[in-house]
């Protein structure tokens, strides 16, 4: 029995009247058309679909939609700012963060979290801090470079 | 004359650029298969086998289909007639193969084995409906161990084929073996198991297919790394003939051999879409990902080797049981022969006997997952070098040295038949050794031996074959296709055959260009993936991207310049041996002060009001590049290790990797190839092991059971690197997607066998997880107290 959820997307608000079985990826991705956020395994493992759930990493694929009701949800698609790559977008670009890229939108948005948690002022803590989200691509250390970059960038911004 | 790429600071070539690729991926604005949302898309799911090996007594879709949003329920003996036989395009003379239709017909033989197929118009009710679907199975005796396999009276996998073996493949090369073995002060044995693997690419295989009925064209987007190979192969499936079929690889989230395939499901969507008349798309869940899409290695290699007392190796016999899986996918086959191929890896080794036998069992298919057989010839062999070193005494880098060809031995022709193009294996191994600090790596393991610590250092030297490859030796032409389009605003578009899927070739190929056209990169724009835009093209795998692909392109790029010289000469009133082309722009010094930039010559290209006589309009050319030979590239790894005594872990200390790639497009990403190569061996040695229990059950079908590396496995790397051009192609280089993965494996496990010398542990198995350690340690340390 379809049930409504409101909550706010990148700022946006949403409404949908959804089945309660809907996963929050695929609520973002099917009702929003948000489609940078990724499935990879739907266990709660890979972290490919990774979004900020009122500023905390969660994996949307471990979440029902209708959990997240009144919750304000960040995606990929609402980091950058005004056209501004986020420091993390821009690490991850700069230093080779990427290869097929599937990942990588997950992988920011952990980032993107454990940088606001201050958790990621060693390579040691990035490495451990991204422990749930694979990348089957990169051998991670470029990804480490990226958090690193852009960990300094914020920084230096203040 | 060869030109060998110079970085400079003018050039594109050698700089270590980001990519232009990222903007889109790092936005979350790419468009991946299951991104694609078409008017009236349908969804499907797949029902696939619990059971390894049963008879499919009866299949009753009632119920499903009666589910509100079913399109319809097929089951295979409704869709396999429609979708032909999946193709293996491996060359296997007397290969016995079984019929491998879409979806199983009275039997199944592997867990996730397709059994029906529901459609629906929500993922979520296709999903639904295959729950519904009743089946009645009976179980059949399951072949799981491929040893046990080939023995008389064993249960069989196919029945009808009458026998577990697929094929007996038997080389012998360079000198008399008996010879070598008679002549030899002794003989090592020693037995290797190469654990089967699963790719686990990131993003799950799928396709859409949407059907034109008017015209009678299908497309087809598919998470694939062979678009062109696809087009070439599904019209015989299908019945859609090759130029009314396009093939789309969109963006693809990692491949890494595992989409280097003809699946039945890019099959039955397309079947399933001319079917209904209504787009369908199938995207793969994780389960079945590890279930049903081909797995790695899992080879089984039993070795001697004929040795003199000084450690001269004069001779390997190597007798291989290869574990196929239940089917041949497109080369399954074919994966073990080429472990024989580099079986010698960077060594003159005069003699080889090479015995390999294929095996069905009851498994999804083996196939080529990234390296695929030379990381398997490359374990072994720097395995045995570890081997020989400890039992005549030589230390393990002269004995690798004194087998070696010299740099001026190149092309040298090795016993397994292969010639390789170019090399300079004691250069890598000396720069690695000193980037590695390797003196004071032994003095670092004596002290934590001294002191009760299990410390160990590994090496391996290696050589693989890339740039697949001269058509004679590939089993569907090894060539590739190119095309570069002058524009007429001056802009530049490249389209290429290969389809990267993460390598980065819009970058590195847009980087040959500008260079080679002297135009700014950012008015370069390259294209891929796309059969509609991309002719022809034989596509991504092998290492073969830039070394074929990007060779095209130059051949593409050399005929413009050709053409256009002498539409320059026609506009500056000259001849075309008076025509100079530098940065861009065409002049004749000494016959008049005009230069021509290309927009000006692409526009009197286009425009065509004043052509010289016979010069047909247009700046385009198309090349396909046919490559005399493979390339070889190689390097030599180091890695040090800590083997922790109470818990078995492994932690890497220091990792060390010189590759020699030829001469780097772009060392940004040819750091990433190599990171990302040797993170597939961490996995391997240390943590993943695809396991099928007793009864053919798939223990390891998710990512909480199937343990691929982590950001916090990884160590700092430390990485190097020499050149060596490749004589095989104009840009001297020679591939780097595969060296890590094919290098770093023996590396490691060298490493661990090393720190656990003092307990006498001679040989473990892969992979070399704590509990597998600490076994040891246990055993080893009650055994010598």
């Amino acid at each position: 029995m379809p049930i409504p959820v409101r909550l706010r997307v990148n700022n946006a608000p949403r409404e949908h009247t959804i089945e309660p079985r809907v996963l929050l990826v695929h609520y973002l991705r099917d009702h929003c058309n948000l489609t940078g956020t990724h499935v990879g395994c739907e266990t709660g493992i890979c972290g490919a679909c990774t979004v900020l759930v009122d500023g905390k990493s969660v994996k949307s694929c471990t979440v029902f939609a209708v959990q997240a009701d009144g919750s304000s949800v960040t995606t990929i698609e609402g980091l950058a700012t005004n056209g501004h790559l986020h420091p993390v977008q821009q690490g991850f670009w700069d230093r080779h963060g990427l290869q097929c890229g599937y990942c990588t939108l997950g992988m920011i948005m952990a980032s993107v979290h454990l940088l606001a948690t201050g958790a990621a002022g060693s390579r040691e803590a990035i490495a451990e801090g991204l422990r749930g989200n694979l990348c089957r691509c990169t051998g991670y250390s470029h990804i480490i470079d990226a958090v690193q970059q852009a960990g300094n960038a914020e920084v230096a911004r203040g | 004359m060869r030109r060998w790429p110079v970085a400079d600071q003018t050039s594109y070539i050698g700089r270590a650029m980001k990519r232009v690729e990222d903007p889109r991926l790092i936005k979350g604005i790419g468009t991946y298969v299951d991104d694609l949302r078409l008017p009236g898309l349908l969804h499907a799911c797949i029902l696939r086998s619990p059971y390894a090996h049963a008879r499919i007594q009866r299949i009753d879709t009632t119920a499903a289909k009666a589910i509100p949003g079913v399109a319809g329920v097929f089951t295979g003996a409704e869709v396999n007639d429609a979708c032909g036989l999946v193709p293996c395009a491996a060359a296997i003379p007397d290969l016995k193969a079984p019929k491998h239709t879409v979806l199983a017909s009275d039997r199944v033989y592997f867990v996730g084995h397709g059994v029906a197929v529901a459609v629906a118009s929500d993922p979520y009710i296709a999903r639904d409906a295959i729950e519904a679907i009743d089946v009645d199975y009976d179980p059949l005796p399951v072949v799981v161990n491929p040893e046990e396999a080939v023995k008389e009276g064993t249960p069989l996998t196919h029945p009808d084929l009458g026998t577990n073996v697929a094929f007996t493949h038997s080389v012998a090369g360079g000198s008399n073996i008996d010879d070598a073995f008679k002549r030899a002060d002794r003989v090592i044995e020693h037995r290797l198991y190469h654990q089967r693997l699963t790719p686990m690419p990131i993003e799950p295989r799928g396709a859409v297919a949407s059907y034109h009925a008017g015209e009678g064209t299908l497309t087809l987007w598919t998470s694939t790394q062979i678009p062109h190979l696809l087009r070439t192969l599904l019209p015989g499936m299908i019945g859609v003939a090759e130029n009314k079929l396009r093939i789309v690889a969109p963006e693809v989230g990692g491949g890494f051999g595992a989409k280097l395939n003809v699946y039945a499901e890019e099959a039955l969507v397309s079947h399933l879409a001319m079917r209904l008349n209504a787009p369908v798309k199938w995207i793969e869940s994780r389960r079945e990902n590890a279930a049903s899409t081909i797995h790695g290695r899992d080879q089984i290699g039993e070795y001697e080797v004929a040795v003199k007392n000084d450690g001269t190796i004069l001779g390997i016999k190597s007798r291989t049981i290869a574990d196929l899986g239940a089917y041949n996918q497109l080369l399954t086959p074919m994966v073990p022969t080429l472990t024989g191929l580099v079986l010698t890896g960077c060594y003159r080794i005069p003699a080889v006997k090479i015995d390999i036998v294929g095996v069905y069992t009851n498994k999804m298919s083996t196939d080529a997952y990234r390296g695929a057989g030379r990381p398997e010839a490359t374990y072994l062999i720097e395995r045995l070098m570890d081997v020989i070193a400890r039992e005549t005494g030589v230390d393990r880098l002269e004995l690798r040295l004194k087998h070696f060809p010299a740099p001026t031995e190149f092309p040298f022709a090795t016993s397994c038949g292969l010639t390789y193009d170019s090399g300079n294996y004691q250069a890598a191994l000396t720069k690695a050794k000193q980037l590695a600090g390797w003196d004071q790596l032994l003095k670092e393991r004596a002290a934590a031996r001294a002191a009760g610590r299990l410390f160990g250092v590994g090496v391996s030297t290696y050589v693989e074959i890339c740039a697949m490859g001269p058509s004679a030796a590939m089993p569907a032409g090894g060539w590739e296709w190119g095309c570069v389009r002058m524009e007429i605003s001056g802009k530049v578009t490249v389209i290429t055959g290969v389809s990267p899927h993460g390598q980065g070739q819009e970058t590195t190929f847009a980087q040959i260009a500008a260079d080679r056209l002297g135009v700014p990169i950012e008015d370069i724009v390259v294209l891929h993936g796309d059969t509609n835009v991309a002719h022809f093209g034989r596509d991504t795998y092998g290492s073969r991207g830039t070394a074929v692909g990007g060779t095209a392109i130059v051949m593409c790029i050399d005929k413009i310049v050709a053409k256009a010289k002498a539409l320059a000469a026609h506009l500056l009133e000259t001849t075309a041996d008076h025509v100079e082309f530098a940065n861009g722009t065409f002049s004749s010094p000494g016959v008049t002060n005009r230069e021509i930039p290309w927009a000006e010559l692409a526009g009197a290209a286009y425009v065509a009001k004043s052509l010289p006589a016979g010069l047909e309009p247009g700046l385009e050319a198309s090349s396909f590049f046919e490559p005399s030979n493979f390339t070889f590239p190689f390097g030599t790894h180091i890695c040090a290790v800590d083997v922790d005594r109470d818990t078995g872990h492994v932690a890497i200390k220091k990792y060390i990797a010189v590759d020699d790639c030829g001469p780097q497009i772009n060392p940004l990403l040819v750091e990433g190839q190599v990171q990302g190569g040797i993170a597939h061996s961490i996995g391997q040695v240390l943590f993943e092991q695809t396991v099928y229990d007793e009864n053919g059950q798939l223990l390891t079908g998710e990512f909480m059971d199937y343990a691929i590396p982590r950001a916090s496995d990884i160590p700092e790397y430390v990485l190097g690197h020499t050149v060596t051009p490749s004589p095989v192609n104009p840009l001297g280089v020679k591939g780097v997607g595969e060296a890590g993965t094919i290098g770093a494996t023996p590396a490691i496990a060298n490493a661990v066998l090393d720190a656990l010398e003092p307990l006498g542990v001679t040989h473990l198995d892969l992979p070399m997880t704590p509990e597998r350690v600490w076994q040891v340690i246990k055993t080893r340390t009650a055994a010598t107290v």
